[in-house]
């Protein structure tokens, strides 16, 4: 225990010591935190939407009116023909064209069903598809209200009407949703660096070789290089909790105890990972490439960006194989939801085997003989 | 004390053969010194006397105890200065000493008659990084660090290399004084000027050893006549001398050309230059030093 303290002593000198690095650890996380919340935003605003009215009458009007006063569309121009229309939306001007046909009101009166052209450019796929979704509901809307004025409510046909509710993110902002995900994104960007790329330093320097010949053993040497790695994250977490909350306003439902508990559970798993890279790699940019490898994998198909429930079955098992997967899980189901301990039990199951599994492995992969 | 048998150490999946069946024996209290080129095989020797590295074939003891098998108490009792300068440039000289101190689960304090001579040395510069000392104060350190733990055996690869005149031959000093008390010393050095400052030597050449002996012995045993010849055109001179067909080596060594003959009298020698338009002409009868004998077994093996 001595000699693992003197070790913590070396290693928390060396990190305090390099100047450069502490504000690359400590600031990039909130700049990240700052800027990519903004960039994650599945909301899609601002779709720029080009009507062709062939109708010209107080109805094809009102639907216009309606569906521009929805918030989620912008008026790219009225155009007269369907080919000056898709004319905009080649040269990238206009997202979707709402071509309303000749005949709109009349028809509409004389025969209570219309038809509408909604074309829309795909070449950004998700903008093409919420775009003419949000188009659909607006138009339904629409519809809707022309049915309540021309029966009146007793002669109206029954119809089943969806009602969304979204739980535990009543206002369903994609920041209380994404900010929790990329906090644990970039404690595990910091932890997963800083740890792959520490030994292997010293084994670039020449350091370990002094190490090598004393007799300090293999658990302390790896511990001692985990533990600062382990405050430090947990440090970084802290910050990027207290810009949720203050840049955000994301309040903890949960117990802020419990997210501690399963970060330095988490960052126990993480850190050996990348010291075993450390361990196994001889030089610095084989290191972190590797590292780079993981991470990449890690982050991708962790169900940070993506729901986890669309991915390919096999798709599925490496995202359960992977710790990060399970501590996003945690991390939104502790902020938004406020789930305790008992209801994570699972999850900490599984992390806890993930990190001791991993810091065993990395403990033998150190080897201080070749 | 040291001992090696038939150690034999291959790289590259055998492909590369570093050390090849070497032997030796160094006993305690011995300063004993392995002399021979970069890439003879030296560094590779001190890693497997150290624990770093697993021979591929032969044993070797340190101290009673085996490198293998007994590593454990290797890496408590033996004292190991890299050649390559390994300590924390980023850490204080107190600090790593003090570091080194406690891996070996002691203090300064507790040893400090051990490195007292050098650390004093240091002591002006105790705040200083290490990375920031001068190549003979890094020196100092690391032995002081190899030092700290009291070992019994000190193993120091190539420790003067890049090191100034001066502190070279303080180190040298330092070493002799480590030796008298009772500490085996088991030294690496690419320069032969050094070699006369160790017990015995072994020469060694592409991973085998030539010749072990006192320094004193090895320059006595040197088989031949040596001469040294000079003239006004070196370069001439040696081409010259290449070409007289009794010539046994010539190289050449300083300001003059080093050379043996196989037969016939140096005279003969001096008469066959004096024909070859050659000014300013000095042919003398030499003593070996150790790079003589070191050449002479190189060529001979």
């Amino acid at each position: 225990m001595r000699v693992l303290r003197f070790i913590l002593q070396k290693e928390f000198r060396q990190i305090l010591r390099d100047k450069t690095m502490l504000p690359i650890i400590f600031l990039m996380p909130i700049i990240q935190l700052l800027l990519l919340p903004l960039a994650a935003d599945f909301d899609i605003k601002n779709i720029n939407l080009v009507v062709v009215d062939n109708d010209h009458s107080s109805y094809s009007r009102q639907l216009t009116e309606k569906i521009f006063s929805s918030g989620y569309f912008r008026f790219a121009g009225y155009k007269s023909t369907y080919s000056d229309a898709l004319a905009l939306v080649e040269n990238g001007k206009a997202d979707i064209v709402l071509e309303i046909p000749a005949s709109f009101e009349s028809a509409l009166i004389r025969e209570g069903r219309q038809q509408l052209l909604v074309a829309a450019d795909a070449i950004n796929g998700t903008k093409a598809g919420l775009g003419s979704a949000y188009l659909q509901a607006t138009v339904a809307a629409y519809n809707q209200e022309l049915l309540l004025r021309w029966y009146p409510a007793a002669q109206q046909p029954a119809g089943v009407e969806v009602l969304s509710a979204y739980w535990f993110n009543p206002h369903f902002k994609y920041t209380y949703y994404m900010v929790p995900g990329i906090l644990v994104m970039l404690i595990t960007i910091v932890g997963g660096f800083l740890s792959a790329l520490n030994i292997v330093r010293e084994k670039e320097l020449g350091t370990i070789e002094q190490i090598n010949v004393t007799p300090i053993q293999k658990w302390q040497f790896v511990l001692g290089k985990m533990i600062p790695f382990l405050v430090i994250g947990l440090v970084v977490f802290s910050i990027g909790l207290l810009v949720g909350l203050v840049v955000y306003g994301i309040v903890p439902e949960g117990n802020v105890l419990v997210l501690y508990l399963f970060a330095t559970i988490y960052l126990i798993a993480l850190l050996n990972v990348g010291l075993l890279i450390s361990n196994k790699n001889s030089n610095q940019v084989q290191a972190m490439f590797v590292a780079f490898f993981f991470i990449m994998i890690f982050i991708l198909m962790s169900g940070l960006f993506t729901p986890l429930d669309s991915m390919p079955g096999w798709a599925k098992v490496i995202s359960y194989c992977t710790p990060i997967t399970h501590f996003i899980q945690v991390t939104r189901m502790v902020i938004l939801k406020g789930s305790g301990l008992v209801d994570l039990l699972p999850q900490l199951g599984i992390l806890c085997a993930f990190a001791v599994a991993l810091n065993a492995w990395a403990i033998w992969s150190y080897s201080k003989t070749s | 004390m040291i001992g090696l048998r038939n150690i034999t150490k291959t790289y590259s999946k055998g492909s590369v053969l570093a050390v090849d069946d070497v032997s030796f024996f160094v006993d305690k209290g011995e300063l004993f010194g392995l002399i021979g080129p970069d890439g003879a095989g030296k560094t590779s020797i001190f890693r497997m006397l150290t624990t770093l590295l697993l021979p591929t074939s032969g044993s070797a003891m340190v101290d009673g105890y085996d490198v293998a098998n007994d590593y454990k108490e290797i890496r408590r009792t033996v004292g190991y200065m890299p050649g390559k300068f390994s300590l924390y440039q980023d850490l204080s000289v107190e600090e790593n000493l003090h570091f080194f101190a406690t891996m070996f689960n002691t203090s300064i304090a507790e040893n400090y008659a051990m490195v007292k001579d050098i650390y004093e040395q240091l002591a002006p510069f105790k705040k200083r990084r290490a990375g920031a000392l001068s190549g003979g104060m890094k020196q100092k350190l690391a032995l002081c660090c190899a030092l700290i733990h009291k070992p019994t055996v000190l193993f120091l690869d190539e420790p003067t290399t890049g090191v100034d005149v001066v502190s070279r031959r303080e180190f040298w000093d330092m070493l002799r004084r480590l030796k008298s008390q009772g500490i085996t010393i088991l030294v690496s050095t690419p320069y032969m000027d050094e070699a006369v400052l160790c017990e015995r030597i072994a020469l060694i050449q592409k991973g085998r050893i030539l010749s072990i002996d006192t320094p004193q012995n090895i320059v006595d045993s040197f088989p031949v006549a040596l001469y040294a010849a000079k003239s006004d055109g070196m370069n001439a001179l040696l081409s010259d001398a290449r070409a007289y067909p009794h010539m046994g080596s010539c190289y050449a060594f300083g300001e003059y050309l080093h050379l043996t003959l196989k037969e016939g009298s140096v005279e003969d020698f001096s008469r066959y230059l004096g024909t070859k338009k050659h000014s300013n002409i000095e042919v003398k009868s030499i003593k070996p030093g150790i790079e003589d004998c070191f050449i002479e077994r190189m060529t001979g093996n």
